[in-house]
């Protein structure tokens, strides 16, 4: 594979949209997505008629049909889903992208909402009897016995061994967790608005899962996020000042797992993810050094690290340092996560991010840093995965 | 464990399985089928399904009569509070004993499963033939080294016509022997581990485990060991493969410590190990026999096999002597 692609500037976000975000929505998760999709197709100024392309995950419940049919949006030419949970995130834009310079739709719609808190829970549900034999399920027959059932547990295994390399500690896992919650104190659409947290709280925080703490973990969430995509030409027409998709990659690793990629020479770095930043740096000529504010993918503290080292903004076990110097912050070096991340927000498996490094371009996030030109937003860790490039038209 | 133990256990093994597919005696319920018994049973239960219990309604129903809610099936030929009159002598007895000398002294049901040929009425008088079915090799389990003693019991009408059957199972083990050193009840409780999904790529690991046998995936073409194990070899690209046997011996190459959420299978805080085997293949195990806040990166470890219940042995991992 080459590692570029022709999409360069290809496609442009025009609109966003998104419900409150909670800890119980108190209606469907049909509805959440409706709502999210209107609203961001208000933001973009079309009407439902003229979307003709959907695009979510494999892991949302909600169908394009019923959500085309509840909009009122008519002939859909292009639906698409992506699996891996959180990875699908970025990777959406990227069909999105696809599919308009493909000239298989003009406006694509791309989603995800769901009642994760107040509906089903993780960890439960565990039955004595044995289930289906598809590879799919076979896969876990090598962690459930054993008792390794959830997704903080399958991250902590990464995030021991990275301790024991690079000589990080626990706090540095926690300073992740600090610079969101402080951006999410100042931005009243997040959750933990107004409670931001201190290194002392993190570690005092109890174990979920040895070396993760509880704040190290990212909340569960109820809400939807949706958001319009067209080319660039197109843009030009709409409400919204078009923010432009320099690039966007998925990427699956050599040796891939689904959270479980125990089994490489290293389990330190995201090699998946590593993939994903050549291609974006690679087709649009750019560079960490290009990148004024990022939006890291953070369901678990750990894993925000080889991220910022996979994609250049330090050396390889130098996140650590990186992150003690207070680069993540606001007035640092590389702000991330400005709405607050997944822990300050709301876990909307990444889709909020992309919103947030929509507004940062827009130069409308609550906690704007100045002078943003470019923007990365990443997708789910240790999964197949994903990544946007934003910038200015 | 030295030679003469495996020989010594081979040989009780031997005189055990005599007993297997040996009639262990019958029974003829006191009462046939009877609304009263019913009656109470639903009560108890809080089942209000009329058919068990309204003759019109049943009537009205697919069955056409009255009938007894199927799981009752035990309940027909249950001896009272009284119990059984001391017999000896019976086949099953003799089993029972032969464990309670040599110390499997203590039991405990395990689980039960039964089947059902047809639905019962009112009238129905029942009898059961009462078969060993098997006993198990001897088992490390959580309350302590047993063997599973599992019986079939026919049930039929006392005309003969066959009406449905029980497997129940139990394990007879001796006391003091569990992991932790005073055997809760909390442990006979908890139930069994999530079972793993097996196909024809992976059924060999846990077939292997129940023999006590850490088995690796090897290319039959390149002798490549893979881990976890699919149908090709991504080196040769051969689909032939056989497994080896592995020493056992590796070290943790990463791990975690659970906390929560706490699965009533498991107990905590629960130490899962990523280990790396001196053959080069990791896998995810748990890691026994230290205490979690010890287990450290690089602790050299050998295996040890978890006889979890009779249909799952895992392989742990502790600290290497
Ligand atoms: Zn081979």
């Amino acid at each position: 594979m080459s590692e570029q692609n022709r999409l360069r500037d290809a496609g442009a976000i025009v609109g966003i949209g998104a419900t409150e975000f909670s800890k119980d929505s108190g209606r469907s998760e049909m509805r959440l997505v409706v709502e999210a999709c209107e609203a961001a197709i208000t933001d973009a100024g079309l009407s439902p008629s003229q979307i003709d392309g959907m695009v979510t995950f494999t892991a949302d419940t909600n169908p394009e049909i019923e959500v085309a049919r509840n909009l009122g949006m008519g002939e859909l030419s292009f639906f698409s889903r992506i699996h891996h949970g959180g990875g699908a995130a970025c990777g959406t834009i990227q069909q999105a992208v696809l599919a308009v310079n493909a000239g298989v739709a003009d406006y694509v719609v791309a989603y995800r909402g769901f009642n994760e808190r107040s509906g089903h829970r993780f960890g439960t549900g565990v039955q004595g009897r044995p289930p289906l034999a598809t590879a799919e399920s076979a896969h876990f027959a090598w962690y459930a016995p054993f008792g390794l059932l959830t997704p903080a547990q399958w991250v902590a295994m990464f995030a021991q061994r990275y301790l024991h390399e690079y000589g990080a500690t626990s706090e540095d896992f926690g300073r992740i967790a600090v610079a969101d919650r402080k951006h999410a104190a100042t931005n009243p659409k997040a959750w933990f608005y107004e409670q931001p947290i201190t290194l002392e709280d993190h570690q005092n925080s109890r174990w979920i899962v040895e070396p993760l703490h509880l704040l190290d973990c990212c909340q569960e969430s109820d809400g939807a996020q949706a958001l319009v995509v067209t080319t660039p030409e197109r843009a030009k027409d709409l409400a919204q000042p078009p923010v432009i998709v320099k690039a966007a990659a998925q990427g699956a690793g050599e040796n891939q797992d689904m959270m479980t990629s125990y089994y490489r020479d290293s389990i330190t770095g995201l090699p998946e993810m590593g993939l994903v930043a050549r291609q974006l740096w690679n087709t649009t000529g750019l560079t960490s050094d290009d990148v004024q504010a990022a939006i890291i993918y953070d369901h678990f503290t750990p894993l925000a690290l080889p991220q910022l080292e996979e994609f250049g903004f330090c050396a390889r076990g130098e996140a650590k340092d990186f992150i003690r110097d207070g680069n993540i912050e606001l007035g640092g070096r590389l702000p991330i996560n400005t709405n607050g991340g997944q822990l300050g927000e709301a876990y909307i498996h990444g889709m909020n991010g992309i919103a947030e490094g929509t507004r940062l371009v827009r130069h409308t996030s609550t906690n704007q840093p100045e002078n943003v030109e470019h923007v990365l937003v990443t997708a789910g860790t240790m999964v197949p995965t994903s990544a946007v490039l934003l910038g200015v038209a | 464990m030295t030679t003469t133990d495996t020989d010594e256990q081979a040989a009780f093994l031997t005189k055990l399985r005599a007993f297997q597919g040996t009639e262990a005696g019958t029974e003829v319920g006191a009462d046939p089928v009877n609304q009263a018994m019913i009656r109470h049973w639903v009560e108890a239960m809080g089942d209000q399904n009329p058919v068990y219990v309204d003759p019109d309604a049943a009537a009205q129903s697919v069955h056409g009569q009255v009938i007894a809610p199927a799981v009752m099936l035990q309940a027909w030929v249950m001896r009272g509070i009284r119990g059984r009159p001391a017999q000896g002598g019976s086949p099953r007895d003799e089993l029972m004993g032969m464990l309670d000398d040599a110390g499997f002294s203590s039991v405990v049901a395990t689980n039960s499963e039964q089947e059902y040929d047809r639905m019962l009425h009112l009238g129905d008088h029942l009898r059961t033939r009462t078969v060993i079915d098997s006993v198990s090799e001897e088992k490390h389990t959580g309350l302590g080294v047993g063997h599973f003693v599992t019986t079939r019991v026919e049930y039929e009408t006392t005309e003969g016509e066959p009406v449905g059957r029980m497997l129940f199972r139990i394990l007879k083990f001796k006391p003091g022997t569990g992991r932790s050193a005073a055997p809760s009840d909390d442990a006979a409780r908890r139930p069994l581990r999530p079972r793993p999904a097996l196909t024809q790529d992976n059924a060999f690991f846990f077939d292997g485990a129940k023999q006590h046998r850490l088995l690796i995936q090897r290319c039959a073409q390149c002798g490549r060991l893979r881990h976890p194990p699919g149908p090709r070899c991504p080196r040769c690209g051969s689909y032939e493969w056989n497994a080896q046997e592995a020493s056992g011996r590796g070290t943790v190459y990463s791990f975690v410590v659970n906390h929560y959420p706490q699965v009533p299978a498991f107990e905590y805080p629960l130490a899962v190990g990523l280990i790396e085997l001196e053959e080069g293949t990791r896998l995810v195990a748990n890691v026994v026999g230290i205490d979690p806040s010890d287990v450290a990166v690089g602790l050299a470890v050998e295996v040890e096999w978890l006889d979890e219940d009779p249909d799952l042995t895992l392989p742990a991992f502790k600290p290497r002597a």
